[in-house]
This record gives C-alpha cells, sequence and structure tokens, in this order.
C-alpha cells in the first residue's frame, strides 16, 4: 500500500469543514453519505431525527469501509502547505443528567464529517445517551461562522487521560502572591457523578457511635416516614456492628439488630437531626417535606440524651466527628 | 518405600489391602513431599503450569498458594476460588476495564468488592494483604475487612472508588498490624472524618502510607504525631492540602523516608520577601535515603532548590502535577544522574526533554503528560523532545508520551535506539493526525517498534493508521500482550492482522474504530487465551456477537444498551456500542440493567 494521498472533494469556504474521500470508489458514496448526514443534522437544540429504526443505511450491509476523513482549516498557523491537519470531530452530544444513561435525547453536531466512524458514533449516539459539556474551542474549526455550529467539542475519554489530571495549568506561581491561597486550593477535584446528578438529592447521615457515615437520596422519599425508616434500614446494621467492635469482641456475622425508632418524636434511643442551609441544626420533621428537602444540608442521627444540649443553643457549631468519638 | 508410585498407578488390579494402605501411604509422603518443596514456587505463572500435571499436583499447589491473583474478578466466583485455595494470605483483585478510567463505562457496572471480602471473611482468616485495582469498594467492605482479619497488614487501593474516609478511619483504627496502606488514584469522598486520628496510640508499625489522591482536608497535627510515633515509616505520599511548612515538620520527624510524595509544595499563606521561613534544604539533606520523590500538587517554583540535595541519589521523581518550565525542570534534571523513573507535563517543553536526554542516561521510564488536553495545531512538546529522548536515553523501557505532533522518523528512531522498550504508549492527541512533515500515516513509526523492539510487551497507538500498520503489529508483535487502539484503521482487516497474528494477545481494548463483525469472529481461535476484549463504537453488530457467545460458552460476552428495557434491545444487525467480553468460569450474577449477557 502506498502512502497516503489525500485528494480533495470539495472545497468549502473557510467556515465550513474541508470533506475528503479517500478514494474514487467511495467518493460517490460518501458524498451522499454526506448529504444525509447534512441533512438530518441540526444545530443542537433541534430535536435530532436519528432513531434505529432511521438507521436502515447505517446497518453494516457489507464490510467495506467508508472510511473519510474530515478536514479543518488551519487558521493561518501551520504554513506547510503540503501537510493537512486532520482534525476529525465527533457529533455532540446533550445530556439531561441522571445516573442511569436512559430517556435522554441524543443531538448531533452539525458540522458533520463523512467519516464511516464518524457514522458509527452518530448511529452509536442515537444508542448511546452519553454527554459532555462543549468546552470553548482551542482551534476554530469553524466556531464563528454565521451558521450556527457550536465549538468543535472535547471527545468522552479522549484524550485517554483521567480526571484528576486535567485542568492543571495555572496551577503554579511565584512567591509573592497577590491573593492569600487557602488551604482549599480553588482547584477542579475529581468527578463524582452523584453529587453532580442534579436528578437525586444526596445529603450526607452520619449516626453517633458509628465512624461509617452515609448517603441518602432525599429525592427517594416522599415523607419523614419514608427517610426515617430508610436510616433505620442504613444505619441497623452498623449500629450493632459498631457495638461488637466496641465490646472488644471480632464478629464477621450478622449479630441481632435492633431497630431503630422512634426518630422522628423524640420517642427512641435516637434522634434525626439536620443542618440547614443557614448552620443551623434542626428536628428533623418540624416544617413540611418539601421545605425540609430544600433546606438540608445534611442529616445526622443523635442519641435522644444529647438533645437537651442542643436545645438550648439555637445555632450549634459543627463538632469535629473526630472529637465526638474519641 | 520401594514402591514406585508411577507403576502402582498403572496398576489396575487392586492390590491387597496391606499394599494398598502402603500405596495410599507413599502417595500422602509424596504429597507432603511435593508441598514442601512447591512453598518455594512464588512466579504465578509456574504455579499454574505445576497445577496442570496431575490431580494431586493440583492439590499440592492449591494448598500451598499463598499469594492469589485474580485478574478480571468476573472470572471465577469467589466460592470456587476460596473452595481450590484454602491457605492465602494475600489476594490480588483487578475489576474493571481499563477504559473504565475515561469514562467509557458506565457507573455501576461492577466489579463490587463485597462479594470478594465476605467470602475472604469466611475462607482465610490469616489473611493479611489486599490489593484492589479498579474494584468498587464501598465503607461496609472496608469495615468486614477490618473486622475479619486480625493479622491483616497491607491494603492498597489503586484506582477504586466507592468508599470514604469512613472506611479509612475504621481500618486505621482496628488493623492493629498495619503496615502498608496505599491510596492510589483511587476517589475517596469526604465524609469529614478524621481518619489520620484513629490509628492507635502507641507506636504503629505502618512502613507505608500514601494517601495523595484523597481530596479532603487532613488533621495535620495527628498525622504530625502519627508519623513521630512510626518508626518503620519508609513511604510517605502526602495530599496537596499538605503545605510546605507543615512538610518541612514531617520530614524532620522521619529522615528515613525513602519515598515521599511532598504534598503541595506550596506555602499555606501569603509569604513576603523577609519572612523567616525554615531551611527546607536541611530537611531534605537529612534526608538521605531518599530515592522516590513525587507530590508538588501546587508547586511554587521558587521552592524547588529545595530538592537539590536529595537529587544525585534519586532514582524515581515525579513532577506530573508540577507546572515548571524548561529551565526549572533543567535546575533539578541536571543533578538526577541515577534517574529511572520520570513523569513530567509537557510545561516543560522539548527543549526540557532534551535537557532530560543530557542527564539521565539511566532512564528506564517516561511518562509526558499534557497540561492542555484540547487537539492543537500545536503543542509544547512534540517529535522534536521525542527524538532527543530516543538519542539520550538508550536504556529506556517505558514511555508514555502525549503530544499533537509527531513524525515516524522520530518514531522510528527510538525503535533503533532503545531495544529494551516493553512499554511503548504514544498518544498523538489529535485524532487521525498524519507525520507533522511528511504527511504520511503513521504506519511505518508504529511498524517499527513492533519490529525492532523485541521484547515489547505492551502497545498502545494513535494517530492517522491504516491497516497496512496492524498488518505490521500482526506479523512482528509477538510478544505483545496489551494493545490499545482508538480511531485508528480503515477495515475489518486490520483487527484481523492482529487477531491473527500477535500470539501472545492477552489483553485488547479498542474504541472508535472501523471493525466489524468478520473481524471479530476472526478471532475465535484465541480468545480463551485472552484475558478480555473491548471494544466500542467500533461496528460490530448484536448478530456478531451473539454468534462469538455461541461459538464460546466460556466466554461472558456484555454488550451494554443504552435503555434498560430487556425487551427492546434492539435487532440483531445494530451496532453495538459497548462489547466487553472476557473468558471465565462464572457467570455474572450482579449485572446492571444495560447489561445484556449474550
Amino acid at each position: 500500500m502506498e502512502g497516503y494521498s489525500p485528494r480533495l472533494l470539495d472545497l468549502i469556504p473557510k467556515e465550513r469543514e474541508w470533506l475528503v474521500q479517500r478514494d474514487e470508489e467511495e467518493r460517490k458514496h460518501g458524498a451522499s453519505e454526506e448529504k444525509k448526514l447534512e441533512l438530518r443534522l441540526g444545530p443542537p437544540g433541534q430535536e435530532e431525527d436519528w432513531t434505529r429504526k432511521n438507521n436502515s443505511t447505517r446497518k453494516i450491509n457489507d464490510e467495506r469501509s467508508l472510511f473519510s476523513l474530515g478536514y479543518f482549516p488551519n487558521v493561518g498557523q501551520n504554513t506547510n502547505t503540503n501537510t493537512f491537519m486532520i482534525q476529525a470531530q465527533k457529533a455532540q452530544f446533550q445530556l439531561q443528567p441522571t445516573t442511569t444513561p436512559q430517556g435522554l435525547s441524543v443531538m448531533g453536531k452539525e458540522s458533520s464529517q463523512s467519516c464511516s466512524t464518524k457514522v458509527a458514533d452518530l448511529q452509536n449516539a442515537a444508542e448511546k445517551k452519553m454527554a459532555f459539556s462543549p468546552a470553548p474551542a482551542a482551534n476554530t474549526a469553524g466556531p464563528n461562522s454565521s451558521q450556527k455550529r457550536t465549538a468543535p467539542g472535547p471527545v468522552v475519554g479522549w484524550p485517554p487521560i483521567r480526571s484528576f489530571r486535567k485542568n492543571l495549568a495555572g496551577t503554579s506561581s511565584s512567591k509573592p502572591q497577590p491573593e492569600s491561597q487557602s488551604v482549599v486550593p480553588n482547584k477542579v477535584s475529581s468527578e463524582n457523578p452523584v453529587d453532580s446528578c442534579p436528578k437525586g438529592l444526596f445529603v450526607k447521615i452520619n449516626m453517633d457511635g458509628v465512624p461509617i457515615g452515609r448517603k441518602v437520596d432525599l429525592k427517594a422519599y416522599e415523607s419523614y416516614d419514608k427517610l426515617a425508616s430508610a436510616v433505620d434500614e442504613l444505619f441497623r446494621g452498623l449500629l450493632a456492628a459498631q457495638m461488637d467492635s466496641s465490646a472488644g469482641r471480632i464478629q464477621n456475622k450478622q449479630e441481632s439488630e435492633k431497630a431503630i425508632t422512634g426518630l422522628l418524636d423524640g420517642s427512641g434511643e435516637y434522634t434525626l437531626v439536620y443542618e440547614d442551609n443557614e448552620g443551623d441544626r434542626m428536628l428533623v420533621g418540624d416544617v413540611p417535606w418539601h421545605m425540609f428537602v430544600s433546606t438540608v444540608k445534611r442529616l445526622r442521627v443523635l442519641k435522644s440524651s444529647e438533645l437537651s444540649t442542643l436545645r438550648l443553643n439555637s445555632k450549634q457549631e459543627k463538632v469535629p466527628l473526630g472529637a465526638d468519638m474519641r | 518405600m520401594s514402591h514406585d508410585p508411577a507403576e502402582m498407578s498403572e496398576d489396575d488390579e487392586r492390590p491387597p489391602p496391606a499394599d494398598r494402605g502402603r500405596a495410599e501411604y507413599a502417595d500422602q509422603v509424596l504429597e507432603n513431599v511435593l508441598e514442601n518443596v512447591l512453598v518455594f514456587l512464588t512466579c504465578r505463572r509456574d504455579r499454574n503450569s505445576v497445577s496442570l500435571v496431575c490431580k494431586s499436583w493440583c492439590r499440592a499447589e492449591a494448598l500451598t498458594r499463598s499469594e492469589l491473583f485474580i485478574g478480571n474478578c468476573y472470572a471465577v466466583s469467589p466460592a470456587r476460588a476460596t473452595e481450590r485455595f484454602e491457605r492465602v494470605r494475600s489476594v490480588a483483585l483487578k475489576g474493571k476495564p481499563r477504559f473504565a478510567d475515561f469514562s467509557l463505562l458506565p457507573p455501576d457496572w461492577g466489579a463490587h468488592f463485597a462479594p470478594w471480602a465476605s467470602a475472604m471473611a469466611g475462607a482465610y482468616p490469616g489473611l493479611e494483604k489486599v490489593y484492589l485495582k479498579r474494584m468498587s469498594v464501598t465503607d461496609e467492605d472496608l469495615a468486614v475487612l477490618a473486622r475479619s482479619f486480625p493479622r491483616f497488614k497491607e491494603l492498597a487501593l489503586v484506582c477504586c472508588e466507592g468508599f470514604g474516609t469512613s472506611g479509612l478511619a475504621v481500618v486505621a483504627n482496628h488493623c492493629r498490624q498495619l503496615r502498608v496502606l496505599d491510596l492510589i488514584e483511587s476517589e475517596v469522598t469526604d465524609d469529614e472524618v478524621d481518619w489520620i486520628s484513629f490509628f492507635p496510640d502507641g507506636g504503629t508499625s505502618l512502613e507505608s502510607l500514601i494517601f495523595d489522591c484523597v481530596e479532603c482536608p487532613i488533621n495535620f497535627d495527628a498525622l504530625e504525631r502519627l508519623v513521630a510515633r512510626s518508626s518503620s515509616l519508609k513511604k510517605l505520599r502526602l495530599n496537596r492540602y499538605i503545605s510546605i511548612g507543615q512538610l518541612y515538620r514531617l520530614m524532620i520527624r522521619a529522615p528515613q523516608l525513602t519515598h515521599l510524595g511532598t504534598g503541595s509544595f506550596s506555602p499555606s499563606e501569603i509569604v513576603q520577601q523577609g519572612d523567616q521561613e525554615p531551611d527546607y534544604a536541611s530537611a531534605f539533606a537529612a534526608c538521605r535515603s531518599l530515592v522516590c520523590l513525587s507530590g508538588f500538587r501546587e508547586i511554587i517554583p521558587d521552592y524547588l532548590p529545595a530538592i537539590y540535595p536529595v537529587c544525585a541519589n534519586l532514582t524515581s521523581l515525579n513532577f506530573s502535577y508540577a507546572n515548571i518550565n524548561a529551565a526549572q525542570l533543567r535546575s533539578v534534571i541536571s543533578r538526577c544522574h541515577k534517574l529511572q523513573i520520570l513523569w513530567v507535563l509537557d510545561s516543560i517543553c522539548d527543549e526540557g526533554l532534551q535537557a532530560v536526554a543530557a542527564t539521565c542516561k539511566d532512564l528506564r521510564e517516561l511518562r509526558v503528560f499534557p497540561i492542555d488536553a484540547m487537539e492543537n495545531n500545536e503543542g509544547p512538546v512534540s517529535d522534536v523532545g521525542f527524538l532527543a529522548i530516543a538519542e539520550g536515553c538508550r536504556k529506556l523501557q517505558s514511555i508514555l508520551y502525549f503530544c499533537q505532533q509527531m513524525t515516524n522518523a522520530a518514531v522510528v528512531a527510538m525503535s533503533n535506539n532503545c531495544p529494551d522498550l516493553m512499554v511503548f504508549r504514544l498518544c498523538i492527541i489529535p485524532r487521525y493526525r498524519a507525520d507533522r512533515i511528511t504527511g504520511e500515516p503513521m504506519d511505518e513509526g508504529f511498524g517499527a517498534i513492533v519490529k525492532n523492539c523485541k521484547k515489547l510487551t505492551r502497545l498502545a497507538v494513535s494517530g492517522l493508521l491504516t491497516d497496512r500498520a496492524f498488518s505490521y503489529f500482526g506479523q512482528y508483535g509477538k510478544l505483545v500482550q496489551t494493545l490499545s487502539v482508538a480511531f485508528n484503521g480503515d477495515s475489518d482487516m486490520g483487527l484481523k492482522y492482529v487477531l491473527e497474528g500477535c500470539s501472545s494477545l492477552q489483553k485488547l481494548e479498542i474504541r472508535d474504530s472501523p471493525f466489524g463483525d468478520s473481524a471479530l469472529l476472526s478471532g475465535l481461535h484465541h480468545y480463551y487465551n485472552m484475558r478480555f476484549l473491548w471494544m466500542s463504537s467500533c461496528r460490530v453488530t448484536r448478530r456478531g456477537c451473539r454468534e462469538i457467545a455461541r461459538q464460546m460458552p466460556g466466554l461472558v460476552v456484555e454488550v451494554f444498551s443504552w435503555n434498560n428495557n430487556a425487551q427492546d434491545r434492539g435487532e440483531e444487525n445494530d451496532i453495538v456500542e459497548t462489547l466487553y467480553m472476557y473468558r471465565s468460569l462464572a457467570r455474572r450474577v450482579d449485572a446492571p440493567k444495560y447489561v445484556e449477557i449474550l
């Protein structure tokens, strides 16, 4: 096989991508593919008519590759006119964030390219409801055109760098600093898909006597009673385990567990309290449920005997758990 | 005994009772002898061979295997593993496929440690070491570990998630013989538990405490006291919440350290000119055994001279979070003549790599990470720096290199200059990018690597590659065990070349490449020899995957669909988004709804 020599199918004005076909045979096919793509794809925001049923033409009937490349013009940087900068673009997908991949619409990016792998991608896009937020373009392949094209966005998982290695630019500076460096520097921390998911409302919950905290999704419960029973389920086992350990025995079987009751009315050994968005500690159950959900920041299961100290102070400072537990 | 065991086994007639007793006794002696010999066998591949000799050898080997390594947690069930191997003291488990690191695996896919934890809790009371990679570990799992194994000594969690500081607190508190607590590239949720305070009072046996990936503040006073009472501590890797002033205080308490992760390497407050600062260089100078330095999470390069005293002895230096330029790197690297492992950011530019090449003649492993992960026309490092390394660092064994531009010539040069290369991972960030100078595909460069580097076991490719490149891989890559492909190839032939030619292939991960059913089916002869095959955004259809599953019952063939509806999985001719298949003696029972097992 010879070295690769690209042939231009179509020179399109600067704002749009250059389409290149690999050989004559595939030209026509590619062109019609390209046309189909151009017709089908619109700018993000439009409903994408890309259901699986319409993919009949895209089902792989033959094995011949439809490989073709999309080219983007160099924005005056590369003076070597013999070399084409090949930058394939992928369709951009939009996500309604959810922890399970369902019920999402896929919107293809209109800056199409007749790359066969992109065809596969777009097909897969209909099945694949993944997303990422578009980053501003580092290179300008067409986003400044009057046509509504989004900036070339990043591809999921490409380049293959783990998330904690990203966003490292600007982490260094010289000694005399204009603003103080806080102990908690402002950096993008590693992703936690659960936390960033707006569909669920996860709050931390800790229990006295149990070093293991949990998280609960408040959206999963519609009432205080359901929340209370969930808390009981969550901590029953852990509490029993903790009792065993503190008694000095090593157990690896489940001991008989006592149900945790009376969380809401003060009648039980434990009471459920929460910290609201103003930092105040409140008893759970006083306000209507939806108001609770909108102001709660974290939950605690306290020993009811501790409550009297609470009531004396309207604003509690958070006591570091380390001190509590010792 | 004068009986010849071989003779006895061939003897069909039942020996008279007295002889039978002696026969069994002879067997027993043999097995005891065998066990005593096999104890010395540590290499697991050798052990696997031993276990195939005959049943009694298999039994003896199983009784003497103390280190259990399971490369795919779904290849065997916990029950089966614990039944066969009764006296295990160390377990290593790997879970998710590597592409999970790049968000290509949907959440909650699996690799739960919990069933293993509970199986081992019952079966291995003497368990001492656990190593987990890409597993989903919960706080409860850590609690099970802490409670169930009184002799527990070493815990290493690499690329794991699902647990938080609560779980760490339980481990710290209950594992009284803990020597190693290594958290590497794992996601640790901040439960606002002061886990460092949970280590027991009094002296500890800690030898290694690695928590640089933990993204939450640490109780420094507790840490300082812990370091002070851990006289065996050799490895300490701090997270970015530890300032350089705090680092100083720790270092003067632990001059015996061999591995140090420096934390943020910057002060916690504004430091004015003329402020009294500790003599950081003297603290480093006091650490005479320091060979491995990392951290520098929020480095202020003015403080770099502090590490000069240790440079001459350094064998490993990790600057991969340090945004430093060529001159700053040179000031350090020019002193590091013994360096074998170097991780850097591409902020050092080609010039910085030239400085590395000039000094680090003993370099074995180089990793160059990009500061800016976007596809660009130019980047700070290119084939120029790559070529410098090829010419200067002839002993190179492993390279991971991210860049925007590359040439075949530079890659060919490395293939000729670095015959010891075992791991070659080149990531040209812009997809489908050709040779910067010639405009040709990168076929010849990567081809030269497989052809000339006779020890090559791991290869990751990028850039514009045609099927020709894959024909080279198949033709020359006879020792290649791991191959990663992304946005490469023209047709099914590419994958066919690899599956038919790479006889040592164990792990194959492919994304966004035009390989379909025909190629998939050409690997049937080999799939049982492999750990796994991953193909995402390729062109394999459900029909093709089902055919594999039908013909190879020893494989688990997972196909990910994007709806949870079992009835609406899609038609047979539909292209499958992700195929993940692996050899296995077990069926998955915990697969999420979007995983279809064919």
